[in-house]
């Protein structure tokens, strides 16, 4: 439903050049918006990846810091989920906030269902998920990460993405366990148990055909890998032992893993401890080879035709990104962008780049082909960039 | 805030723009597992109340060795003794006195 009533309604519009704030009170549709967090302040920028400008702000939401989004099926609400367990449910045609509840004490992200009805979310404080209705974000269920004797123990929960059939997977950090749980129309909730998942599992994805779920581990060199179509087959080791035996550098930053991790018929993924991208085969799983890299990376993700991987890096080294040509596994270019790169994300097609670059209070947008800088957006602190594109992508 | 301190406690003596970046680390490096608002994530909160009865030392110990065994890493490449201490005062008077 386009919004007839502008979205600069409400919104900081001192802030904004007065041009865009009069093309934005046309009818539109969401394809091209998208958020960026500005995790200091609290606070969203609505942009738009046409012009490649921001559309407005909404303030208020809370502690941001490793604040995600996921979007509303039809690309026109964002569920914004905040460090101190506030669920923000962003209207992105009216520019305002729609709906806000503060569901736990510490979260971490969350994820929507295939069927765009519930908004999952997974939380520190209390450990484990909560489920809340996407229309309204009135709680559906409550699902404890109970683990050890007689299920005494709360575990943090990281990891958690949508799965196909109306579920969701997820991981727990302290029991070294992944649970899927699917939550069937006015049925009880089906929740399968993965134990002995490997150790401290610190955050997990699902393939973006929806078949794996994949946790990256802290505890130990590896990762773990559940055949969603076969339960069955229980917990599968990827990458055993890729440290080779080397003690793994002090880590000053969790990497973040997502299904844009996939790139064609190979998986990038961060190696822990290391200034190192672990390549495996997306079919197979066995190890295709390492890319060095400039430092212990923290987003890998690749351009969604799979020809290059973009990285970002942990502190110290997080001032630079390099782009990875996925045929020769090389790093081809690099950039230098100011301390802080925090996230980066594609246009669905490719074409744009947009990276935040937190100390410089920047987003820089970058033409993938020329790599060319092509636009350049104020922002506070900003972190996630979050476009609706992921609205219509299992695991987003 | 002196007053708030442990009495006996010696001010850690760091230079005005050195305490700029250390803020900056505060909040952003340490932010992202301990939160923004040091109320915790990953990593345990870091709340005046919570580091309430362990010495500047002690705790200066755990920022510049790190826990094994944990993602808490060692930041001695990156921080003096003092200004280990220098944070744990800070984070004693509360995180909002570092913005």
């Amino acid at each position: 439903m386009p919004g007839r009533r502008g979205l600069l309604g409400g919104l900081a519009a001192a802030a904004l050049a007065a041009g865009r704030a009069e093309a934005m009170t046309a009818e539109r549709g969401t394809g091209d918006l998208g958020l960026v967090v500005e995790r200091a302040s609290g606070s969203v920028q609505i942009v738009e990846t046409t012009g490649r400008s921001a559309l407005g702000r909404i303030t208020g939401l809370g502690d941001l810091s490793h604040a995600s989004a996921v979007f509303s099926r039809d690309g026109r609400y964002a569920f914004v989920f905040g460090r101190d367990g506030g669920l923000n449910k962003i209207d992105l045609l009216q520019g305002e906030l729609n709906r806000r509840v503060l569901q736990a004490g510490n979260s971490i992200g969350g994820a929507i269902s295939d069927d765009g009805r519930l908004v999952a979310v997974g939380n520190y404080e209390p450990g484990g998920v909560r489920v809340f209705d996407s229309v309204t974000l009135e709680p559906v269920e409550d699902i404890p990460a109970a683990y050890g004797p007689e299920g005494a123990a709360r575990s943090k929960v990281v990891g958690l993405a949508d799965i196909p059939g109306r579920g969701f997977a997820f991981s727990l950090y302290d029991a070294d366990e992944v649970w899927t749980v699917a939550l069937p129309e006015g049925g009880a909730p089906e929740i399968r148990r993965f134990r002995d998942a490997g150790r401290q599992p610190y955050d997990g994805f699902v393939t973006p055909d929806g078949r794996h779920y994949i946790a990256g581990l802290f505890g130990e060199d590896g990762l773990t890998r559940i055949d969603l179509w076969h339960p069955e087959r229980g917990v599968q080791r990827v990458l055993p032992g890729y440290g080779r035996g080397e003690e793994p550098l002090p880590v000053f930053k969790m990497p973040h893993l997502r299904g844009w991790a996939v790139a064609g018929e190979q998986v990038f993924l961060p190696a822990i401890g290391r200034h190192e991208l672990l390549v495996a085969d997306r079919w197979d799983w066995t190890e295709r080879g390492r890319v060095a890299v400039h430092g212990q990376p923290v987003f890998a993700v690749a351009r969604p035709d799979g020809r290059q991987v973009w990285v970002n890096f942990a502190h110290p080294r997080n001032d630079v990104v390099q782009v990875v040509d996925t045929e020769s596994l090389s790093v081809v270019h690099a950039f230098t962008l100011g301390r802080g790169v925090m996230h980066l994300e594609f246009t669905p097609r490719g074409e744009q780049a947009w990276i935040s670059v937190r100390d410089i209070n920047r987003v820089e947008v970058f033409d993938t082909r020329s790599l060319a800088r092509i636009a350049s957006l104020p922002a506070e602190s900003p972190s996630g960039i979050l476009l609706t594109a992921r609205a219509g992508r299992i695991g987003f | 805030m002196a007053t708030l301190l442990l009495a006996g406690t010696a001010r850690a003596e760091v230079p005005p723009e050195r305490q700029a970046e250390l803020r900056r680390l505060l909040l952003h490096d340490c932010g992202s597992c301990h939160g923004l608002t040091m109320r915790g994530g990953l990593g345990k909160p870091l709340l005046p109340e919570t580091l309430a009865g362990r010495s500047d030392e002690a705790l200066a110990e755990v920022i510049l060795q790190g826990v094994r065994g944990t993602p808490m890493p060692p930041w001695r490449e990156e921080l003096s003794a003092e200004e280990a201490r220098w944070m744990v005062q800070t984070l004693r008077q509360g995180v909002s006195h570092a913005r």
